[in-house]
């Protein structure tokens, strides 16, 4: 079992670098211009050249994904412990829920800018409002998913509705809490992106519009590397917390 | 044991209704039946029959309209806020605790002394047969062995009653006879009152001091009868001739001859 593990971690890696090697054996023997595709080498080179402030950067748009994903997490699973708990609310919000997110998310990132002007605020506000959804709806989902014998066996010893919520529904919700966070960290990376198109100073995403006009693609490369890299960083945060609070068999595959 | 004049537990004319969209449905009715402690009571019938509804009145969670359910007695006084343990047909095994933490879940709700529910709960997984089992998780165990814990934990609080429905009925023909072995010897340890609800008629003549016979439409207890049949069974039992004969006086009450 530990060898089949070295195995897949040894194919991952080994595929990774093919992808690197194609690249950059396309550009070299196409001829591609240098504005159209760089090489891997030309691209990392930008990371040391030019006057980027990709620390600075990085730090917006990371503080905008992680602030609006965890801002999301945080108001998304209060939301539906509420839910779970006053059956008046969740006959009353979550059809409500259930049509505004089928609005795109995207489609409001205007909007939230003419209301709270530019900056890092209006796009973690864009990052939370689509990372949001996934959250709540899971979330509700997952503390819905009680067997109604097992609710009878606790009530037939006079369990209370606390002990009930904190010794079966919540532990039992955690792996679609989970899975709710995996699909809004994807999406908490894009709307914080969009955010940064529609109308920013900083972060990556402005970075990419201010050298898409000299056609620098190098830079515009490295930025999509270092927003997928963030994104990567998250993932891997949710993934870890859930190995550390889920039974194996519990996740939700 | 003081011989008492009263059983343990005493259904009078018991009837019970739903009310669904205007109409009135019968879920169960007619029974009267007398259980004393240490009995092992096998309620077998169709589905709609009411064994379910009836169990679910002796766990104190259904009201009923119509007669008297009385349990516990001088002898065998009875709580209904920590003396059941209940047993499904699905195991209904906590994914997330291990085996030894899933018997302890009647323990902790019930607030009792933890390190003495441990212990407790080691010595009944040993009862049901599962020694070494107790930090596995359930999908490490099948589906007879998660049943021997859900077993275990019904057991954990030291109830006077214990009530099960169908708990072999998701289990392969062999592991269910299997498990009805095991159940009578974990009952004769144990020394509980058992109430078991079952489709299945072999099974309830097989675990039963008594047997309830209940039919579908209208729903209500057709006959009960007691199961003279030495113990401790074995499978040899079935192949005698009073194992048939009570086998067939079931399906004659339930019209299946």
């Amino acid at each position: 079992m530990d060898s089949g593990w070295a195995r897949r971690f040894g194919l991952a890696i080994l595929v990774h670098l093919l992808l690197l090697a194609a690249w950059h054996f396309f550009v070299v023997l196409g001829e591609v211009p240098k504005f159209v595709m760089p090489t891997p080498k030309a691209t990392l080179e930008s990371l040391f050249s030019g006057n980027y402030r990709w620390m600075e950067n990085i730090w917006v748009t990371g503080v905008e994904i992680f602030g609006g994903y965890f801002l999301a997490v945080g108001v998304g699973v209060t939301l539906a412990l509420f839910f779970s708990w006053s059956r008046l609310l969740d006959q009353l919000f979550m059809p409500l829920l259930v049509s505004l997110n089928m609005v795109p998310k995207v489609a409001l990132g205007p909007l939230i800018i003419v209301w709270f002007s530019y900056g890092i605020f209006p796009n973690t506000l864009i990052a939370f409002s689509i990372a949001f959804f996934p959250i709540v709806l899971t979330t509700a989902r997952g503390l819905r998913e009680v067997e109604p014998d097992l609710l009878d066996l606790v009530r037939s010893i006079r369990g209370s509705r606390w002990q009930i919520f904190v010794k079966i529904q919540l532990p039992g919700a955690l792996p679609y809490i989970f899975s709710g966070m995996k699909v809004a960290a994807v999406l908490a990376v894009a709307g914080a992106i969009v955010g940064e198109f529609l109308g920013s100073e900083k972060g990556l995403g402005y970075l990419m519009l201010q050298v898409q006009v000299t056609l620098d693609t190098a830079a515009m490369f490295m930025a999509v590397i270092l927003i997928t890299l963030l994104g990567v960083i998250l993932y891997g945060l949710v993934l870890g917390l859930e190995r550390l609070l889920v039974v194996r068999d519990a996740r939700v595959q | 044991m003081p011989a008492s004049s009263e059983p343990f537990i005493r259904i009078e004319g018991l009837r019970k209704t739903y009310r669904t969209r205007g109409e009135d449905f019968l879920a169960v009715s007619d029974v009267t039946l007398s259980i004393e402690a240490g009995e092992l009571v096998s309620l077998v019938g169709p589905s709609g029959c009411g064994k379910t509804t009836l169990l679910k009145i002796l766990a104190g969670l259904h009201p009923y309209d119509q007669g008297t359910v009385q349990i516990g007695n001088p002898a065998h006084p009875f709580d209904p806020a920590r003396d059941i343990g209940m047993v499904f047909q699905q195991a209904l095994l906590l994914k997330w605790r291990r085996i030894i933490d899933n018997v302890l879940l009647p323990a902790e709700i019930l607030g009792l002394p933890m390190k003495a529910a441990r212990e407790r709960a080691r010595a009944l997984l040993d009862l049901v047969g599962l020694a070494g089992f107790e930090d596995k998780y359930p999908y490490e165990l099948s589906g007879g062995m998660q049943q021997r814990a859900a077993i275990a934990r019904s057991l954990v609080h030291d109830p006077k009653l214990l009530l099960m429905d169908e708990p072999f009925g998701a289990l392969d023909a062999l592991t269910r006879e299997k498990m009805n072995i095991e159940l009578l010897r974990i009952w004769r340890e144990s020394g509980k009152t058992i109430v078991f609800v079952t489709h299945g008629v072999q099974e309830a003549v097989f675990l039963g001091t008594q047997v309830a016979v209940l039919t579908a439409g209208p729903a209500r207890m057709a006959d009960h009868f007691e199961i003279d049949l030495p113990h401790p069974r074995t499978l040899d039992v079935k192949t005698e001739p009073r194992f048939g004969e009570y086998a067939r006086r079931i399906y004659r009450l339930l019209g299946m001859e």
